[in-house]
C-alpha cells in the first residue's frame, strides 16, 4: 500500500490479500471513463470478468460451439462435455451431494422463479404460508406474491430493525405448522446485511417448511456449503460472481427436485414424446428445457475457479477492513448517512446526503468516472423502512482498494461543493 | 461529458434549494401524480385554469435537483399563461432536452438552463417528469410515468 494516497491517520491493516495482483486479472479496470481512471463500485449489480472468463467465452464460441446432448459430431460432444464439466465444477463449488442437484438458470431470479412456480404450484394450498424477510430483492417477493395469489397461500414478512438487521425472535414467532416455505437473502444488495441463514434454515425446517437461500450477493463474499447450510434450495448468478451474464445456479435437493414438476418445458427436457404422453428427463435435465446458455456456462466454470484460487477465506478479512474503512472515510463527509449497519455486513454501503438527491450523488461521481449505483435497488419494502424514497450504494469487490475509497471520499466532497 | 456546471447552473441550483410554488392548491381545476419508480423521484402538480389561463399553480414532492427545478421553473413560467402556450411550451421543452431540436433562448427563455440535459442520458427523464405531470393533469389524467 503507497501510504501518500491513504487519508493520515487512518491505518489499514495488512491482511495478507494482495488485491494490486489481483486487480491485473480484470482488464475493464484498467481504463479511462469521462478522462478519468475508472473506479468501479456497483458489484453488488454486476461484478467485472478476469481473463480467464474473457478467455473461456472466446474460446468456447472461437473453437468449440455447437449445440449439445444430441450431435454424434466432435465439436458437441467437445461442448457437451464441457457443459457436464462446469456442473461438475459448480457441484463441487457449493458442495452439493450429485451434479444432479445442479441446474442451469439464467440467474437468481430466474432459480427462485422455478422454485416458485414448480415447488409452490405443486404443493402449496390455502391456508399455507410463505415467510421472507423485509430486506429482500424484489426477486424474492415478487414470485411468491404470485404464487400465493395462485393458491390462497399467504406471504409473512420478518421484519427488520434499524441497522437492517433480521429479527429471528420474530421470525420465530412467525413459524408455525402453516409455514410451507421460508426464503431469504443471504447477504442484502441494498444493506449489505449477512444473514444468519444456517439458523434460519435450521428453524425452518423444526417447523416442517423447506428454505431457500437467495445466494446472489454472497457468493463472491462468503464460502458457501450447501450441506453445511442444509438449505433446500440455493440460488445465484454467475455474473455476480465474476462469470457472464445469462447464467446462473439453482441448487436443490435431490428428494424435492425428483417430486417437482417441470418448470418450463420442451427439447431437451424429455425422454419420450408421443401425442398421448411425454415421460420427462432425469434429473437435472427435467429442468433445463430448451438450448441453454452453453456459453455461460462453460464460462462460469473459470469464474468458479477463480473464486477458489483466492480463496474466498482469505479475501474476507480484507473487504472487512475496506468496508470499516470506506465507511469511516464516508462519515466524514458532512450530512451523510449510511442505510444498513447490520454487525455482521459486507462491503456494501448503501448512503444519503440531506444536501443531495442519491441521482444527483451519481451524477456527480459519474463524471468523475466513478460507478455507484442510485435509486431503490429493486428493494422498494427496504426503502419503505427506513423512510428513504432511494439511496447512492457504493459496493465494493475483491478488486477494489482503498485508492478507490479515497477517489469516492473525493467525488462526494464535490458533491457536497455543488450543492452544500 | 461537458462541465457538470453546465447541467447544475446556478438557476437549477437555486430553484432546488428554494423551489417556487411548492405547495398545495386549495381547491385545484386540474391535478395529476407523477412518479417515476427507478430514481424515486414523486411529485403532484395543482392546477386552477379558468377561461384556458392557468390562473394558479403549484407542486409538491420530492426528487433530485433536475426534477425539483424543473417543476418550480415550470410553475413559475406557466403561471397566468393560457393552457395552449402550456402545451406548446412543453412540445419544445422536451424537443430540447432529449435532443430533438429547439433550445433556442429566444423561445425557451430561463428554460434554456435545462438544455445540457440532453447530454445526460439518465438524467432526461427527470427534466421531463413535471412536465409529463403536468401535461397528465391538463388531459384530465390522473397520474403521469416517464417509464
Amino acid at each position: 500500500m503507497p501510504p501518500s494516497t491513504v487519508q493520515q491517520g487512518l491505518q489499514f491493516p495488512a491482511t495478507g490479500f494482495d488485491v494490486y495482483r489481483t486487480r491485473q486479472e480484470f482488464p475493464i479496470l484498467n481504463q479511462f471513463v469521462r478522462g478519468k481512471p475508472l473506479i468501479y463500485l456497483d458489484n453488488a449489480a454486476t461484478t467485472q470478468k478476469p481473463n480467464t472468463v474473457l478467455c473461456g467465452l472466446n474460446q468456447f464460441y472461437g473453437c468449440c460451439n455447437s449445440n449439445i446432448h444430441r450431435g454424434v459430431h466432435f465439436l458437441s460432444e467437445l461442448a457437451t462435455r464441457q457443459y457436464e464439466d462446469a456442473r461438475l465444477n459448480a457441484q463441487a463449488f457449493l458442495n452439493a451431494r450429485s451434479h444432479r442437484e445442479i441446474i442451469f438458470v439464467r440467474g437468481a431470479t430466474e432459480g427462485i422463479n422455478l422454485v416458485a412456480y414448480s415447488y409452490g404450484r405443486a404443493f402449496l394450498k390455502e391456508g399455507d404460508e410463505i415467510i421472507i424477510s423485509a430486506m429482500e430483492h424484489h426477486a424474492n417477493i415478487v414470485p411468491w406474491q404470485v404464487v400465493c395469489e395462485q393458491t390462497g397461500a399467504r406471504l409473512r414478512v420478518v421484519p427488520i430493525n434499524d441497522d437492517g438487521e433480521f429479527l429471528m425472535e420474530e421470525y420465530e414467532k412467525l413459524l408455525s405448522e402453516r409455514t410451507k416455505i421460508v426464503s431469504v437473502v443471504h447477504i442484502s444488495n441494498a444493506l449489505g446485511t449477512i444473514n444468519p441463514v444456517k439458523e434460519i434454515v435450521r428453524r425452518a425446517h423444526e417447523a416442517g417448511a423447506v428454505a431457500l437461500v437467495d445466494g446472489a450477493q454472497s457468493v463472491a463474499h462468503v464460502p458457501v456449503d450447501v450441506q453445511d447450510l442444509d438449505c433446500d434450495f440455493f440460488v445465484f448468478s454467475g455474473h455476480k460472481l465474476f462469470g457472464p451474464t445469462g447464467i446462473g445456479i439453482l441448487y436443490g435437493r435431490e428428494s424435492l427436485l425428483e417430486r417437482m414438476p417441470p418448470y418450463q418445458t420442451g427439447g431437451d427436457m424429455i425422454l419420450s414424446v408421443t401425442f398421448e404422453k411425454t415421460v420427462y428427463n432425469d434429473l437435472p435435465y427435467k429442468f433445463e428445457a430448451g438450448t441453454p446458455n452453453i456459453g455461460g456456462a462453460i464460462a462460469l466454470s473459470p469464474a468458479l475457479d477463480f473464486v477458489r484460487s483466492v480463496d474466498l477465506r482469505k479475501v474476507a478479512p480484507y473487504e472487512d477492513a475496506l468496508l470499516k474503512y470506506a465507511t469511516e472515510r464516508l462519515l466524514e463527509i458532512p450530512s451523510l448517512r449510511i442505510i444498513g449497519n447490520a454487525r455482521e455486513k459486507a462491503a456494501v454501503i448503501s448512503f444519503v446526503m440531506d444536501c443531495a438527491h442519491p441521482h444527483d450523488i451519481g451524477t456527480i461521481l459519474d463524471s468523475e468516472g466513478i460507478a455507484i449505483r442510485t435509486g431503490h435497488h429493486c428493494a422498494q419494502p427496504v426503502m419503505q423502512r427506513f423512510g428513504v424514497p432511494a439511496t447512492a450504494r457504493a459496493s465494493f469487490a475483491l478488486y477494489n482498494t482503498p485508492e478507490d475509497v479515497e477517489a469516492l471520499v473525493k467525488g462526494l466532497q464535490k458533491v457536497v461543493e455543488v450543492f452544500g | 461529458m461537458a462541465d457538470l456546471r453546465e447541467l447544475y447552473q446556478e438557476v437549477i441550483l437555486d430553484h432546488n434549494k428554494s423551489p417556487r410554488n411548492f405547495g398545495k392548491l386549495e381547491s385545484p381545476t386540474h391535478q395529476a401524480e407523477g412518479y417515476n419508480p427507478l430514481c424515486g423521484d414523486h411529485y403532484w402538480v395543482y392546477l386552477t385554469v379558468s377561461d384556458g389561463i392557468i390562473s394558479d399553480i403549484a407542486f409538491e414532492g420530492s426528487g433530485c435537483a433536475i426534477s425539483k427545478a424543473a417543476a418550480s421553473l415550470m410553475t413559475s413560467l406557466l403561471k397566468g399563461k393560457p393552457v395552449s402556450e402550456a402545451e406548446k411550451l412543453f412540445e419544445r421543452y422536451r424537443a430540447m432536452v432529449t435532443g430533438q431540436g429547439g433550445g433556442d433562448p429566444s423561445e425557451m427563455g430561463r428554460l434554456v438552463v435545462f438544455s445540457e440535459v440532453k447530454n445526460y442520458p439518465t438524467r432526461i427523464k427527470c427534466a421531463v417528469l413535471p412536465w409529463h405531470t403536468l401535461h397528465a393533469a391538463l388531459a384530465g389524467e390522473q397520474t403521469a410515468s416517464t417509464e
